[in-house]
């Protein structure tokens, strides 16, 4: 990358386990890091941080470099702001003074530190909490004079590690629409650690996708929805995902082998034995009491393990091999008697599940 | 039983305590207290332990500081050569450091011989002593505060643009500052009462080395009323040092 933004391309190690992340964001713009617990997000985070050096790779800023072959930055010296999972406010000092030591630290005034972080605390609705301690303030506060704290020297890059996690419900949206907020007004890069997608969705201008120490999907919010990449991603944006490789049946289609059991798809344009996900709408998955006597290819059988209702649509798991979800109207529910435990038949056709090859 | 064992043991530190204050001459404790001796060792003291308390904090707190953060091999073989002092006999201790710093010890002569320095048989000697002493129990305070100190506090401090030295100035010190009380109280305490290593290493000289445990010592062979006063008022420095670390002690 040439122009202002960051660069990272990093192993990281955490313990046993190797982190191996590549993604490049540019100023003004959001990137997510998104992916289970464990995944190794955090690590790339403290890395990024200059708190855990790379085992090798290379992290550069605005073109200058961070972290590589003979170069380690030390956080101190790096233009970053960062709100931790725990927030890590000091606790011995005021909101306000929590705000002014990156400031201070740097060698501003006190007097010309406490004005700005206070005028800071202000813009963010804890102006009025200046003089509290930490352990005095509130979650939404804290998560406030954090953010401020991240804020206030004015970095090029600002990392947030689960932003929001710590929020009780009630408290999460306010902050989530005044962290967009800021984002937005805030000019250079900004990478954000969570394992919510709907976090991820709304704050991020596009997401990396971490699982298990590797990135398996990069890309826009639309297309991570419209096409993701693993059975992760598949399941954050509520589809059905199989995956697995991919053998010829004698009619043209194909056939998908996966852990859980097989499913007939249309053949990819992809070689005998590729591994490809296969991605299913729960809305395409019709279920009955009886079995399906139509023309669906794929009928699976099995025990329903989880019914989540919203609005008028329900959410149906189903332990069949390979298990599906399948999403129904209020009326089937009741109409077919659906609840946990209950053996119910699911039916799908070949030419609703869509191919990726991987 | 059990009840009346627990009670002999009370006794046990009881009595004697009851023994020193019925055997002090109440009416005269402030003259013999502000006799030319007692005054002479009191000064001394209040010198010698301060010196050595403040010697003990600031060589004390970062081996604390290296204990408590970092891993490295032979840590426990550092951590008990620190504490040995604490549970040697302080003679001992006394001897050791005259192997050390006396006129023939490894240190000792080479400062003879280079500077024409001598350390025996001077207040130094005597802040020298108390300082091995009570050092250890500075060690152990600090590095038990510094295991309680969250660290990714210095994490958090050093993205906020904090050196390490601004981080342990503006959040470490000030988050500690009960531990480091506490230390220095121990410290200074322990140093206060120091008799043995003093005497073998630093010898029994008013004015320059008897402090107030060896003037005790020696009083109690000529005046046994200025010992008891004496040791009235280290028993009553004592019983201050225990209330001052209440938090620590008494809880």
């Amino acid at each position: 990358m040439t122009g202002a933004g960051l660069a990272v391309d990093v192993v990281v190690r955490r313990g046993s386990f190797e982190v191996v992340a590549a993604f490049e964001a540019a100023a003004g713009e959001t990137v997510a890091l998104l992916g289970p617990n464990g995944a190794g997000k955090s690590s790339v985070l403290s890395t990024i941080a200059g708190l855990v050096p790379p085992v090798s790779g290379e992290i550069r800023l605005d073109g200058h470099a961070l972290d590589g072959a003979d170069v380690h930055v030390p956080p101190e010296r790096r233009p970053i702001g960062v709100v931790f999972q725990d927030l890590l406010l000091l606790p011995h000092l005021s909101a306000v003074e929590n705000v002014a030591f990156p400031l201070r630290a740097r060698g501003v005034p006190r007097a010309e530190a406490r004005s700005s972080s206070a005028a800071l605390l202000e813009r963010l609705d804890v102006g009025a909490r200046a003089a509290a301690l930490p352990r005095d303030l509130s979650g939404g506060e804290a998560q406030r004079v954090a953010l401020a704290r991240a804020l206030v020297s004015e970095p090029r890059l600002l990392l947030l590690d689960e932003p929001l996690s710590a929020l009780d419900v009630g408290a999460r949206a306010a902050v989530r629409d005044l962290l967009q907020a800021e984002l937005r007004r805030f000019p250079g890069v900004r990478v954000i650690v969570t394992h919510d997608p709907v976090e991820a969705m709304t704050l991020a201008d596009r997401l990396v996708v971490l699982e298990a120490g590797r990135v398996t999907q990069i890309g826009t919010p639309h297309e991570i929805r419209d096409a993701p990449r693993s059975p992760y991603a598949a399941d954050l944006v509520g589809l059905n995902a199989f995956r697995g490789a991919v053998e010829r049946l004698d009619d043209g289609a194909g056939r998908l082998r996966t852990d859980g059991g097989d499913v007939v798809v249309p053949w990819p344009d992809v070689e005998v034995g590729a591994v490809i996900l296969g991605l299913l709408r729960p809305a395409d998955v019709t279920l009955s009491a009886e079995r399906p006597t139509g023309s669906a290819r794929n009928v699976l059988s099995g025990r329903v393990t989880s019914v989540a209702i919203d609005g008028d649509r329900a959410r149906v798991r189903l332990a069949s091999d390979p298990p599906v979800v399948a999403e129904v109207t209020i009326g089937s529910v009741e109409r077919l008697r659906i609840e946990e435990g209950r053996e119910l038949w699911a039916s799908f056709k070949a030419v609703e599940v869509r191919t990726i090859p991987l | 039983m059990f009840v009346v064992l627990a009670a002999i043991g009370v006794a046990v530190a009881a009595l004697p305590l009851v023994g020193v204050a019925a055997r002090t001459p109440w009416s005269r404790t402030v003259g013999l207290l502000t006799s030319e001796t007692a005054l002479e060792a009191l000064r001394l003291s209040f010198v010698v332990a301060t010196a050595a308390a403040v010697i003990s904090l600031v060589t004390g707190f970062p081996l604390a500081w290296i204990l408590a953060r970092s891993s490295f091999r032979g840590k426990t073989v550092v951590r008990a050569i620190v504490v040995l002092p604490l549970v040697m006999p302080p003679v001992v201790a006394g001897v050791a450091l005259l192997a050390v710093f006396g006129r023939r010890g490894i240190v000792g002569s080479w400062l003879d011989a280079v500077a024409g320095v001598q350390i025996t048989f001077t207040t130094g000697a005597a802040v020298l002593a108390a300082a091995f002493v009570s050092f250890p129990l500075a060690v152990l305070a600090l590095e038990a505060g510094l295991r309680g100190l969250d660290e990714r506090l210095d994490d958090a401090a050093a993205t906020l643009g904090a050196s390490r030295w601004y981080v342990l100035r503006r959040v470490t010190v000030p988050l500690l500052g009960p531990q480091i009380a506490a230390a220095v109280v121990l410290a200074w305490a322990r140093a206060l009462g120091e008799f043995g290593a003093t005497i073998t290493f630093a010898g029994n000289l008013r004015g320059r080395t008897q402090t107030l445990p060896l003037a005790v010592f020696e009083q109690l062979q000529s005046d046994t009323d200025a010992a008891f006063a004496m040791s009235m008022l280290l028993i009553a420095v004592a019983f201050s040092v225990i209330l001052a670390l209440r938090g620590r002690f008494l809880r």
